[in-house]
């Protein structure tokens, strides 16, 4: 047993040469399980003044790897910030071998790698100004490629894949459905209970049914259904096109002469604009019913009269207006998601990167369009 | 013959479902020797690999990779195994996002305790080996495919393992790059006496590499030959055998 551990071990020890010039001698294997004690060993004997001149004998050593050269190139360089020499004597042929193709002589200086010299503070801003530039170039091609597809699917209607878009539908609009249900419902049933607290005391009950209707179909329900959209498909765009585009599926696309946009962002598109309306009108009806929930069962009012005020509330012009707005939303949301995936280069990391920022980019473009809805509005309505 | 078992497979039996693909192969790898699984597509030789990987765990037989029995052993005990072993992928699978430096030292900063210098060093000692030397700063995106061959083969090296994997080492290189990458291995296992274990169907790097070899085909679900390369393609008396060394068309009469 004892044997067997004096073969895996590697000892050193260092004489004094009648000249003043030391001589470590290493002995044993010098691998990776030895490396690290090793060199922390050594470092410990050699305790400054260091010696002008350090030999090494290699005579025995059984074994020799680039772990094992690790430690010479430690003592190497730690011998030429005291600006003093280490030789190497009676290695055989084996670790000179080794060393050669480690390319031990150039070795040695303080390692210098995978740390870049970071540039200063005007590089780095012209860097990102660039940067940003490029970005806006590529987002200006990438709209321009979009409504030059959207006009030739408009003059062509056949060369639309009816499948991609009815599949793409199927997972934004139907699969959504259960979600946006619930979280509406929930949302008409908080705004009606709120306002009730106010409105009784005026006993205004009745006035809950208009302040939930109107909120949820001009503002709140294509803005709700929008984020929730956007958290479900937009990020959902940009990680399936990021993932083609790392994997080369996006070049396979164009060198099989598709147009990458019309054939992944067109039909993500098209089929957002038809169903997030379509969504933001279930939205609307699921808010409502929660307000009646609490107008029937906390208010005192009669599923009729709920009922007879909302639709006295409502014009056709709001839902309308809701319409155009969740058409919009969805307009956004598609394109930034296919644009963010379009964008990745490299690796997983960029694909994650760009779901990220197409969940954030479209909420904040959705809170956008949706003021300038309302400034128009203001103006026009 | 008193040379050292690394690798002992016993009346291996791998499947997917009720799709046997291996049946009862049992098979022997010597320490320091350059071993290689031959066959032809569906024949199991990634099945093979991954079953010895411990990727997949066989429906039945053993598995030793050094002594230890990895068919039934645990998590924790696989992992301690599998230190030994290093793997070069198919396509590299270097980390897309971290530098050639950074592949390189991920694993010697996870599992040594040498200081930051000192895996700096070693990186590029290791990146020397391969004849990488300047592309540190790379990242795995900037460099070809063989140079990402090697900076995968520089990464699945940085433990130093008793044995090395190829899955499929020229499988998209260039013959020069390939022929590059056969001697990189050659001279690896005679410097470092690394066994080495490839999975290939190249004819060339077969015989410029392997000292012995063993195939496997899709009709037996086992093993149809083994033994030095050169002596099979012309004494073997097993027609797919003789086709696939010498490069013929499946015999249809």
């Amino acid at each position: 047993m004892s044997n067997s551990k004096d073969l895996q071990s590697c000892r050193y020890e260092v004489s004094n040469g009648d000249d003043g010039a030391k001589t470590l001698h290493i002995q044993g294997r010098m691998d990776a399980a030895t490396a690290a004690e090793t060199i922390a060993g050594i470092k410990s004997i050699l305790k400054p003044p260091l010696p002008a001149a350090l030999t090494v004998d290699l005579e025995k050593v059984t074994y020799l790897d680039d772990f094992g050269a690790l430690v010479l190139v430690e003592l190497k360089s730690l011998m030429a910030r005291q600006k003093s020499r280490l030789y190497l004597k009676n290695a055989d042929q084996r670790v000179k071998e080794i060393l050669t193709i480690l390319k031990y002589d150039t070795l040695g200086e303080p390692a210098e790698l995978s740390h870049k010299p970071s540039p200063n503070m005007f590089v780095r801003l012209g860097e990102a100004v660039f940067g940003q530039a490029a970005d806006l170039d590529f987002i200006f091609s990438f709209i321009g490629s979009v409504c030059l597809s959207l006009i030739h699917a408009c003059l062509h209607p056949r060369s639309l894949r009816l499948d991609d878009i009815l599949s793409s539908m199927k997972k934004v609009g139907v699969d959504a459905l259960p979600i946006v249900g619930l979280i509406s419902f929930l949302l008409g049933l908080i705004m009606a209970f709120m306002s009730s607290v106010q409105l009784q005391q005026f006993g205004a009950n009745i006035y809950v049914a208009s302040l939930v209707s109107l909120s949820m179909v001009r503002e709140l329900g294509p803005i709700m259904t929008a984020i929730i959209v956007a958290g479900r498909s937009g990020s959902a765009f940009a990680a399936e096109i990021g993932t083609m585009k790392i994997s080369d599926e996006v070049d396979a696309l164009f060198t099989m002469g598709f147009d990458p946009t019309r054939f992944l962002a067109v039909p993500k598109i098209l089929a957002s604009v038809i169903t997030v309306p379509i969504l933001t009108l279930f939205s609307d009806l699921f808010a409502i019913m929660g307000g009646l929930v609490v107008g029937v069962f906390m208010l005192d009012l009669t599923a009729n009269a709920y009922m007879a005020q909302t639709l006295k509330t409502l014009s056709v012009f709001d839902v309308f207006w809701g319409f155009l707005k969740a058409a919009v939303f969805a307009l956004l949301i598609a394109g930034v998601g296919c644009l963010r995936g379009f964008q990745v280069r490299g690796g997983a990391a960029e694909v994650g990167q760009a779901t990220t920022s197409a969940v954030v980019s479209s909420i904040f473009l959705i809170i956008l369009a949706d003021a300038v809805f309302a400034v128009i509005l203001r103006y026009w309505g | 013959m008193d040379r050292k078992t690394v690798i002992q497979v016993k009346n291996l039996v791998a499947r997917y479902g009720d799709d046997i693909i291996l049946d009862r192969i049992s098979f022997d790898v010597y320490e320091g020797e350059i071993f290689a699984v031959l066959g032809g597509s569906g024949s199991g030789k990634s099945t093979l690999l991954k079953n010895l990987l411990g990727l997949h765990r066989p429906a039945s037989g053993k598995i030793f990779i050094d002594g230890d029995d990895i068919s039934e052993c645990d998590e924790d005990a696989l992992q301690q195994i599998l230190r030994k072993v290093g793997v070069l992928y198919q396509s590299a699978a270097l980390f897309g996002s971290m530098t050639v430096a950074e592949n390189v030292a991920l694993p010697i900063l996870e599992y040594t305790d040498l200081s930051r210098e000192s895996v700096d060093h070693l990186v590029k000692m290791k990146l020397n080996l391969v004849n990488l030397d300047g592309y540190q700063n790379h990242l795995p995106s900037e460099i070809s495919g063989g140079m990402k061959k090697r900076a995968g083969l520089a990464r699945a090296m940085a433990l130093n393992p008793k044995i090395l994997f190829f899955d499929e080492p020229s499988a998209g290189l260039d013959p020069v790059t390939s022929a590059e990458l056969d001697q990189l291995i050659i001279h690896l296992n005679q410097s470092l006496g690394t066994t080495m274990i490839i999975v290939t169907h190249e004819l060339e790097s077969i015989f410029a590499v392997a000292s012995r070899v063993i195939m496997l085909h899709k009709s037996t679900r086992g093993i149809i030959a083994d033994g030095d390369p050169k002596y099979l393609r012309d004494q073997s008396r097993n027609p797919f055998v003789k086709q696939f060394f010498n490069r013929l068309p499946a015999d249809n009469t």
